[in-house]
């Protein structure tokens, strides 16, 4: 009997949290689709979670007509797409000559290495934009190139301060140990150089670390917003969360930021209930791992 | 030394010299496959660190015709003068001190909850990460709008409490602001630490719990005596990281409320990127960013050896 009580109080206790978690969500989705008037008139009843009314697409043409969102869009994808490309690439090659390599001063890159992960991005955030505005700058001006110097305004400077990871190579290091070190000399007997270990061995073994660096690198990269609202100015280089301030000045209706909100937060949870499992792996590696 | 040692004297040459050549091309791959991530590391990261130390003593401008000039302490002086300086301390460290016990702790109640063997659990986490993998700008914006006086969570207030309780303009008011702000920042960050929560009670071994119920331990004993330690190296995990979180507090400030009302919500590091980026003042933005720094620094100190020292 008491079990059988506790066993739906639990269940309830589960339920109810949901509905706190899922309804801001839900509110979000379902006010896309509705004018600012059936918005504010269903605010006082659970109609405000419901797809209910006069549903259209409405808010969302009238947002792509007013800000240019695909604009912000494809810089988005373009640039957590490269982040992440780059960032298992270069993280997983520093991490392979950190692990498996013999070579002077090895250990004192990964104890450097280790150490700035406490830094927190935030406490050197300032100092970085001056410093970017000093680096040096290839720019294409009519038909020659100059040098120049600042990375304000560049997709690079959105990009390659987030390539190295020092969390993503400490990752990897410690994947990469798990592999059996035997390998490597076989290989080595049979004439195999070590970038084809790394390439035709070590890697295609690491299919989940690689999976766990591509979601921690992307999901930051996507969501990032101090950053960009430093060093991007132009409006053809913003990504969508600073996007977003856009509406600030364009006094917009709720509805549209609503639609907006949606656009850049749907496909994130989408792909996070595909894979789910893997998200949630690569998240829990971190804490039991730190 | 031995009897036998000179054959293989006589081979050693030989032999080194190749193990010499096969040690220096590996030495060579190495630096060369380590060496994108170790300049990028040293350009994005120690350079800006130590900028930060350096630049905190100058009179740098973000834009400037004349070159950084040594100042001396000028830059600290001003900032321990600064009455913005001390309410945005004041403002992280209450967000702080409310937000890693309320967190940490709802997340443990999570994770416990969802550990149960149970139909539709992976629903259930599934449902408590949502708001994880949403972004903290869409998070605000979507609050922004819940919070207002005629908005979402009043309208709940007044239907759950039959219309006797009208619940304030809740951003618009300072005493109210950093609390929304707080509950906020707790619904979207919970279900990550829940996850990490998770984690470690499954690395428990289930045959104490086994042992536990045998003698006869009640549900309460068991979480004392089996869970508690059990999760001695996540639990120092979870407080560090979010306490470290919450102090960077700049996001939900940014969209919602620049600060206001009356400085009631400004933070540290919102208040250096609006010195430092807003009004250029790149210096005086080091030196706030170095009294965080350190602040972060000796916090988590303090915590790594208070969570170490407690077992």
């Amino acid at each position: 009997m008491t079990s059988l009580l506790k066993r739906i109080s639990g269940h309830a206790g589960r339920i109810v949290l949901a509905l706190v978690f899922a309804l801001p969500l839900l509110f979000m989705l379902v006010s896309s689709l509705k004018t600012d008037d059936q918005i504010f008139g269903d605010l006082g009843s659970p109609r405000a979670f419901l797809p209910v009314g006069a549903l259209s697409l409405d808010n969302y043409t009238a947002m792509f007509d007013r800000v240019p969102a695909a604009r912000f869009l494809l810089n988005s994808v373009l640039i957590s797409s490269i982040t992440v490309v780059l960032g298992v690439i270069i993280n997983s090659l520093a991490a392979f000559a950190l692990s498996r390599m013999q070579w002077p001063g090895r250990r004192l890159v990964l104890t450097t290495v280790i150490a700035t992960l406490i830094v927190p991005f935030e406490t050197f955030a300032l100092p970085l934009v001056w410093w970017v505005n000093q680096l040096p700058l290839l720019r294409v001006n009519g038909f020659h190139l100059e040098w120049t110097t600042g990375w304000m305004d560049t997709y690079q400077v959105q990009i390659l301060p987030f390539a190295a990871n020092a969390f993503s190579i400490f990752f990897f290091h410690q994947f990469f140990q798990s592999i059996p070190k035997e390998l490597d000399e076989a290989a080595i007997m049979d004439g195999a150089g070590w970038f084809t270990i790394y390439r035709r061995i070590v890697m295609p073994l690491s299919g989940p670390a690689v999976a766990t660096v591509a979601i921690l690198t992307f999901l930051p990269a996507w969501n990032s917003y101090l950053w960009p609202l430093m060093v991007v100015q132009s409006e053809e280089l913003r990504p969508v969360m600073v996007g977003i301030s856009y509406f600030f000045q364009l006094n917009v209706g709720w509805g549209q930021i609503m639609a907006y909100s949606s656009m850049i937060t749907v496909p994130i949870l989408a792909l996070f209930v595909a894979f789910q499992r893997s998200f949630v792996n690569s998240i829990a590696s971190t804490g039991v791992k730190g | 030394m031995t009897t036998n040692t000179a054959a293989p004297e006589r081979l050693r040459p030989v032999r080194r010299t190749r193990t010499n050549n096969a040690r220096r091309r590996e030495s060579l791959t190495a630096l060369g496959m380590a060496t994108p991530a170790v300049v990028l590391l040293i350009v994005f990261l120690v350079v800006p660190v130590a900028l930060a130390f350096a630049l905190a003593f100058t009179d740098a401008r973000l834009i400037s015709p004349t070159p950084a000039r040594f100042v001396g302490l000028r830059n600290f002086t001003q900032l321990f003068e600064d009455p913005v300086f001390y309410k945005s301390l004041r403002n992280t460290v209450y967000f702080a001190v409310v937000v890693v016990p309320l967190q940490a702790g709802l997340a443990l109640v999570l994770a416990l909850l969802v550990n149960a063997k149970v139909r539709g659990v992976n629903f259930f986490r599934t449902v408590y990460f949502l708001p994880v993998v949403t972004s903290m700008v869409v998070v605000s914006l979507l609050w922004t709008f819940l919070y207002r006086e005629d908005g979402l969570v009043n309208r709940v207030i007044s239907t759950l409490t039959l219309g006797h309780v009208q619940g304030p303009d809740w951003l618009g008011d300072p005493a109210t602001a950093m609390p929304a702000i707080i509950l906020m920042s707790v619904w979207q960050g919970v279900g990550f630490h829940m996850i990490i929560w998770l984690a470690g009670l499954q690395t428990i071994p289930a045959e104490l719990y086994e042992a536990a119920e045998l003698d006869g331990a009640t549900p309460w004993h068991r979480f004392r005596h089996v869970t508690w330690p059990g999760l001695r190296a996540t639990r120092t995990f979870v407080l560090v990281t979010i306490t470290i979180a919450a102090f960077s507090l700049f996001t939900q400030i940014r969209v919602m409320t620049q600060g206001g009302p009356l400085d009631s919500t400004t933070t540290v590091v919102f208040q250096a990127v609006r010195t430092g980026y807003d009004q250029q003042q790149t210096a005086y933005a080091a030196a706030i960013s170095l009294v965080f720094f350190l602040l972060v620094l000796t916090v988590s100190l303090i915590q790594r050896f208070l969570t170490r020292e407690k077992d």
